[in-house]
């Protein structure tokens, strides 16, 4: 069963540069707040499908449900 | 038989392409049988935006072959003039931010001003859809 540290992990090991913040302890559902500066210039979607895509295939199924939110890293750091 | 003879992937890109705004989602908006799919036909209903509504839940085909179409693994899906906007997440940001209201072509709610007199006279139109 997915942990929600598995998770941050995974997005983090994805994205570099990026942070995620992720929650949820039953396994299936879980929130994620991930700032990372590839989203700079895409749309929503566009961000949502960088951080889906490292679930593909487990969205859906083993993953429930994903909720999340996407900020673009602020250049200046 | 021919991988590309897919009736029922044509029938969703069908759907997609006829109806301004539609949303996948499981259940139905007056009887949604999960939370994510209630909460985005809850932000449509808000904004009194007329959409078709598709459950995904009578055939678990309509849901591998939207996803395929999508490139979108989860319900709900919403579409604005054939163009995917998102799922319940990314749904309920844009009505937050007021956003969502502008994609449809409706009055933000709650304006404090309200703005300029809407001349469009387009009749409201309620349709409900449902594959399978």
């Amino acid at each position: 069963m997915a942990t929600s540290e598995e998770l941050k992990q995974r997005i983090e090991a994805a994205l570099p540069g990026a942070s995620a913040e992720v929650s949820g302890d039953d396994g299936q559902h879980f929130q994620a707040v991930v700032v990372a500066p590839q989203f700079e210039g895409l749309s929503r979607i566009a961000q949502h499908r960088l951080v889906m895509d490292v679930f593909a295939g487990e969205l859906g199924g083993s993953i429930h449900a994903l909720s999340l939110q996407t900020k673009v890293a602020s250049a200046a750091k | 038989m021919s991988e590309e003879t897919n009736p029922l992937r044509d029938a969703i890109r069908e759907a997609i392409a006829e109806n301004p705004v539609i949303l996948f989602m499981k259940g139905t908006p007056e009887q949604p049988m999960c939370g994510f799919s209630a909460r985005t036909a809850a932000a449509l209903q808000a904004l009194d935006a007329p959409f078709a509504a598709v459950d995904i839940l009578p055939d678990p085909r309509i849901r591998q072959e939207l996803s395929a179409l999508s490139n979108w693994p989860t319900i709900p899906q919403l579409f604005v003039r054939g163009e995917l906007i998102g799922g319940a997440d990314i749904v309920a940001e844009m009505y937050e931010s007021g956003e969502l209201a502008d994609v449809l072509g409706v009055e933000r709610p709650a304006q404090p001003e309200p703005a300029a007199e809407a001349a469009d006279g387009s009749a409201p139109l309620s349709i409900e859809n449902r594959l399978g």
